[in-house]
This record gives C-alpha cells, structure tokens and sequence, in this order.
C-alpha cells in the first residue's frame, strides 16, 4: 500500500461568480522514500494539492489516506497532531521562529512531541551536523545566511521523524548554490533516513533532481513521470 | 521552552514592549497615587473631626444624640472609664459634659457650646493646650474657663477678665456662673473660634448641677479598622447599658462627602483604567497581527492552538508584570514622599474645607492595600487584554495565515 494515496481528489472556489476548481480530480498514489516534485505553472494547483495532503486545507470532493489514516475523518485538532507526528514542513520563506537558535528551532518540534530533553539534544545536534551546521547551532536566524536557515528547516523538518516531507518552492529564496547545496542535502537525507520527499516547485534544478515529477496544468495531472531528467515548468 | 519562546518574544521589538510596559507602569502610579491621595485625605478628614469633635466612638445615653438633652446624661464610674481605656486599640478618651449657654460680657452675648472636660483627658485626645495662645491651661480644680479666640474678640474680653454663663441645668434647674477666663484658644475653624468654651469637668458639673454625670465619652482608636472590635468589648463591658455611636453616626455630613468626593474619584479611576486598557489593547493587537503567518507556520507543523495560547497569554502576563511589578517599586517612595509631606492647601480651596469643618491638609495613604490593589486592578485590565490573543488564534485559519 502507498504512503499516500489520494483519491478523485477536487478543490473548488466559489469565491468569484465562477467557481474555481483548483484542484480537478486528482489521483496519485505516493510509494515510501520517494523524491518527487509536483511541477507546474503558477496557478496549476500544485500548492493547492499539497496544502491538502498537508492536511492545512479540506478537499471539496475525494480523499486523501496516508498511512492509512484518512484525513478527511480527522478533526481539526487531530489534523495538528497528525501533522506534528508524520508530516515535516519546509517552506520557502524559511519560517523558523525567530527569537530561538538554530538548535531551539530543531528541537521545539520535538518538544511539542513531548520528546525527553536527552533524545531532544541528541538529535537535533545529528541533524544540524548533518545539515552541515553543527558550528552555527547556537545562531539565530537572522544571523544565519537565506542557505543556512533553510537547511535549519530541512532539520526542522526531519526533527519529528516524519513519515514524510512536504516542501514549498524550497529552493525559491536562494541563490544557485545554496539551491544545489539544499538539493543535495536533501538528496542525502532521504537515502539516509529514508524520508519521504514531496517538492512543490518550478525550479529546473529540483525538477532535474526528482526521481518522479508529477506536472499538473489547471488543477488536474498533465504528466506523471519516474525518472525525468528535464521537464518544463512555466 | 514556552516560558523562554514568550520571554523572547516580548523583545523582538524593545521599543514596543517597554512603551506597553511604561503605559502599565505609570497607570500603576498614577492610580495608587490618585488612591492613596483620596484613601489619606479620607482618613484625615476623619481623624482630625474625630480628634476635634466626637473621637471614633462615643458612649452615650441612648436618647442623648437625639434629644441633646442633659438630662440624658449618664454616670459613669472612673474605674470603667478607666477600664475602657486599657482597652487594646483605645488611644484617647475624655468624658464630656456638653451643653449651649448664653455667654455674656458687658452688653454683649453669645450663644455657645460649653464642654466641661477633664483637661488631661482633652489633652491627650484633642491637644487642646496646644491650641493655648494666651493664658494658663486649665486644671481638674479650674473654676474658670478657656474661650475661643473669636468669642473673646466678640465679647470684647480677654484675660482676667469674666464671662457670665446662664443657661439650663439638669432637670430643668438654672445654669449660671461668673467665669473669669483664664485661657484664649485659637481653634483651626471660625465656627468653633467663635463659640467655644472650656471649663473642667467637676466646674461644669457643678455649674450645670449634673454631679457626676457625662454627656457622652469620645473615644480615638489607633485604626478605624479596629472600630468594630472596640466597639463589641466596650458595649459587653458595659452590658449594652449605653448607646455606642460610631463617628459616621454622629458626623454624616463628613461621611456623605466622602463618599460624594470617593464616587467622584472613582470615576476618574474608571477612565484612567479605560484609557490603560486600550494603550495595552493596541500593542497587543499590533504584537499578534504582525505575527499572524507565524501563528500560521507553528499550527502548520503541529502546534496545537492552545499552546499558541499559553504562549501568547504569557507574553501579555509577563508584559503587565513588567510594568505593575516595577509600577508599585516606583509609587512606593513617591506616596511615602507625600505620606510625610502632605500637600497644605492655602487661599481660596481653605474655606471649602473650612466649611466641612476639615483642615485644609491633603494627606496620602500608606496603606499597603492601595498598591496591590491598583497593582491588582492594573494587572487585570491587563490580563482582559490577552483576550484579544486568544479570540485572534482561535479564529485564525493556518492556510490564509501562512499565504499571509
């Protein structure tokens, strides 16, 4: 069974005369470990889709199981604490929070799972080390550069031990070589934790990167592709 | 981590933070000084017409304060008077026989109020030698009188000079003395300046033939808050055989003014409180909206909204603290400033007191209830505010939030 498995999946707006549908009948089956990018031009619904399997917003119409839990059947407070235990975000304008260091960022996620204080430390040290910023734990973010303090939420992210990792143009806010940095940190940590990596993005270097691009064009799946090395976005 | 996520929150922006602070801190000094001002000059007004007039507490006949009559004297034996001033909370007590009487000189007459007082006794509760600007003070053995300054200067007399008193004795026999005056008083208003006559007890109970009867023993307690407990011993020492009249019984002119000039203060209180809550309000509410993306981003990866909550409840908490805490530090030495240095009102705003019978002083309060009272008050108005955080995060949509 896929980790994700979303169904007939449908998001309309009825805020104009003309409802929107955003996301239009949608059906994607997600595997474990995967590294995939939802692509598409801006308005597609690509970020739509992922608000949804983030559990931030409702589907109109379809479902959305992960793990085998269906979102839809969860009330809102169950949805924060689903998220908080099986899904790590990351997002494009960084958001850590600004008054913690790089290691209270990490480790504050940990603490909202009631993690003890030994298994805090330790782990947000092996992932800041493995963020490559073991030196810079004690920094905050506006002492830290745009690179930096998304590699900060990419441990953020991973702090929960997520079943997977959904991330919003992560790459959008950096410079070229931060970007292709980021990239292959991610790349790493999902061999090496096994985490599952879902990618909103219509950055060529993150295309070029996933081993499955998933492209969508007016809410609805144009291409569903393994192993793409170049695809179009806007 | 909560503790420490709102403790830096609350400086991300000094400047903010210190202006919502220094707004709770000087509304704390402002309302326990405007407090303290009233409370003081409450309990001075208080003090000094009980001291003057009928002390705290009066023991009575029952019928006295209506007929004022007096033939509603009382006996009473020294060893109760004694008894009752051993009392705990009982300072001062100086039985009394009180009574009008034309007071004449030459072809001039007045009508006065007459005291007959143990002089001791007066001394001790009112200071009336004090008041002494010429002439001798008088003796339990005085068979003259001390007049006040303005009777003196009506009747055209002054020392070694006689009055004549004529009025109603007990049961109705004829009250009449040759007096020689051997004491001017200057008393602090020019009703009693002007009325005023002095003489020792055992002179006036002749004078009056009421032997050894009173009118009335004023008693000063140290603590109008130890009225009620004295009180309940002297009427069970007494047997309740007396009528025991408090000072808001026999002064209600003083006590409605209080509480006319109290209602008028406390209003003012009220608008100082609305005009804090509302500084408070809006740096609250600028605090929170600026962070709405943020709320958005913690509900997003699995902060549950009432932890938001405590976060931001505590920030408020600690803001007001802030400034409460350093509010009642700074009031402290400026009402201890004026507890010592009461302000003395002069010019016209004297006869306004004057008129209430009341010097003209301005007195604060150290009651220690003024600062944690208005501490508490603040503090709450405060803490009302923190409503605002919670209605906003309660209502707040973690997908609008985070698009911003």
């Amino acid at each position: 069974m896929a980790l994700i498995e979303i169904n007939s999946l449908h998001k309309t707006y009825n805020t104009t005369a003309v409802p929107v549908h955003a996301v239009n009948n949608v059906t994607l089956h997600i595997e474990k470990e995967e590294f995939t990018a939802v692509v598409g031009p801006s308005g597609s619904g690509k970020t739509t889709l992922l608000n949804m399997i983030g559990g931030l917003d409702q589907p109109s119409e379809g479902e959305i199981i992960i793990d085998n839990t269906n979102l839809n059947k969860l009330s809102t407070s169950a949805k924060v604490d689903f998220r908080l235990h099986n899904i790590g975000f990351i997002f494009q304008a960084y958001n850590l929070i600004p008054v913690f260091t790089a290691r209270e960022n990490v480790e504050f996620i940990m603490l909202l799972q009631k993690r003890p204080k030994k298994e805090r430390e330790e782990r947000s040290n092996e992932l800041l080390k493995a963020v490559g910023l073991q030196d810079r734990m004690h920094n905050r973010p506006s002492q830290l550069s745009g690179g930096q303090q998304q590699r900060v939420a990419v441990a953020r992210a991973l702090a929960s031990r997520p079943n997977f990792v959904l991330a919003d143009e992560p790459t959008a806010n950096l410079d070229s070589v931060s970007a292709e940095s980021l990239l292959d940190l991610m790349e790493q940590l999902n061999r090496t934790y096994q985490t599952t990596f879902i990618f909103s993005t219509h950055d060529d270097r993150v295309i070029k990167r996933a081993r499955r691009v998933v492209t969508l064009r007016d809410g609805k799946i144009d291409y569903d592709k393994q192993n793409v090395q170049t695809v179009s976005g806007e | 981590m909560y503790l420490s996520l709102s403790w830096r929150n609350i400086w991300r922006n000094k400047r903010r933070t210190l202006i919502a602070a220094a707004s709770v801190f000087f509304a704390v000094i402002l309302a326990a000084l405007m407090r303290s001002g009233q409370e003081g000059s409450y309990s001075y007004m208080i003090h000094s017409s009980a001291k003057l007039f009928t002390g705290y507490l009066q023991v009575q006949h029952e019928d006295y304060w209506e007929k004022r009559s007096l033939n509603k004297s009382i006996v009473m034996k020294d060893s109760l008077v004694q008894a009752i001033q051993a009392l705990p909370h009982v300072t001062s007590l100086s039985p009394r026989l009180e009574s009008y009487a034309l007071i004449s000189h030459g072809s001039e007459t007045r009508v006065s109020q007459v005291i007959g007082m143990q002089p001791e006794y007066e001394q001790a509760m009112t200071n009336l030698k004090d008041k002494l600007i010429a002439g001798r003070y008088l003796t339990s053995g005085s068979e003259s009188a001390l007049i006040g300054e303005g009777l003196a200067d009506l009747l055209h007399v002054g020392l070694g000079d006689s009055i004549v008193l004529y009025g109603q004795g007990f049961q109705g026999l004829i009250a009449a003395a040759k007096l020689p005056i051997q004491g001017i008083i200057k008393m602090p208003f020019e009703s009693m300046n002007n009325a005023m006559v002095y003489l020792a007890l055992p002179n006036a109970q002749d004078i009056f033939a009421t032997y050894d009867r009173i009118t009335s023993l004023p008693i000063m307690v140290d603590n109008i808050r130890h009225l009620a407990t004295v009180d309940q011993q002297i009427a069970s020492m007494t047997h309740h055989k007396y009528a025991l009249k408090s000072w808001d019984e026999m002064l209600p002119e003083l006590k409605q003014n209080i509480q006319v000039d109290n209602a008028s203060g406390i209003i003012m209180l009220i608008i100082l409180y609305i005009v804090i809550a509302f500084g408070v309000f809006g740096t609250v509410m600028m605090m929170i909206s600026e962070r709405a993306r943020e709320f958005g981003i913690l509900i997003s990866v699995g902060m549950r909204k009432w932890r938001l909550m405590v976060v931001t409840t505590i920030e408020t908490i600690l803001v007001a603290f802030t400034g409460v805490i350093s509010g009642v530090i700074a009031s402290i030495p400026i009402i201890y400033y004026f507890h010592h240095h009461p302000i003395h009102f002069t010019g016209e705003a004297t006869h306004t007191f004057e008129q209430l019978n009341i010097e003209p002083i301005f007195n604060f309060s150290m009651n220690p209830s003024i600062f944690w009272d208005q501490a508490f008050i603040v503090l709450i108005i405060a803490l009302a505010t923190a409503v605002y955080p919670l209605l906003f995060i309660r209502r707040l949509k973690p997908i609008d939030a985070v698009r911003g």
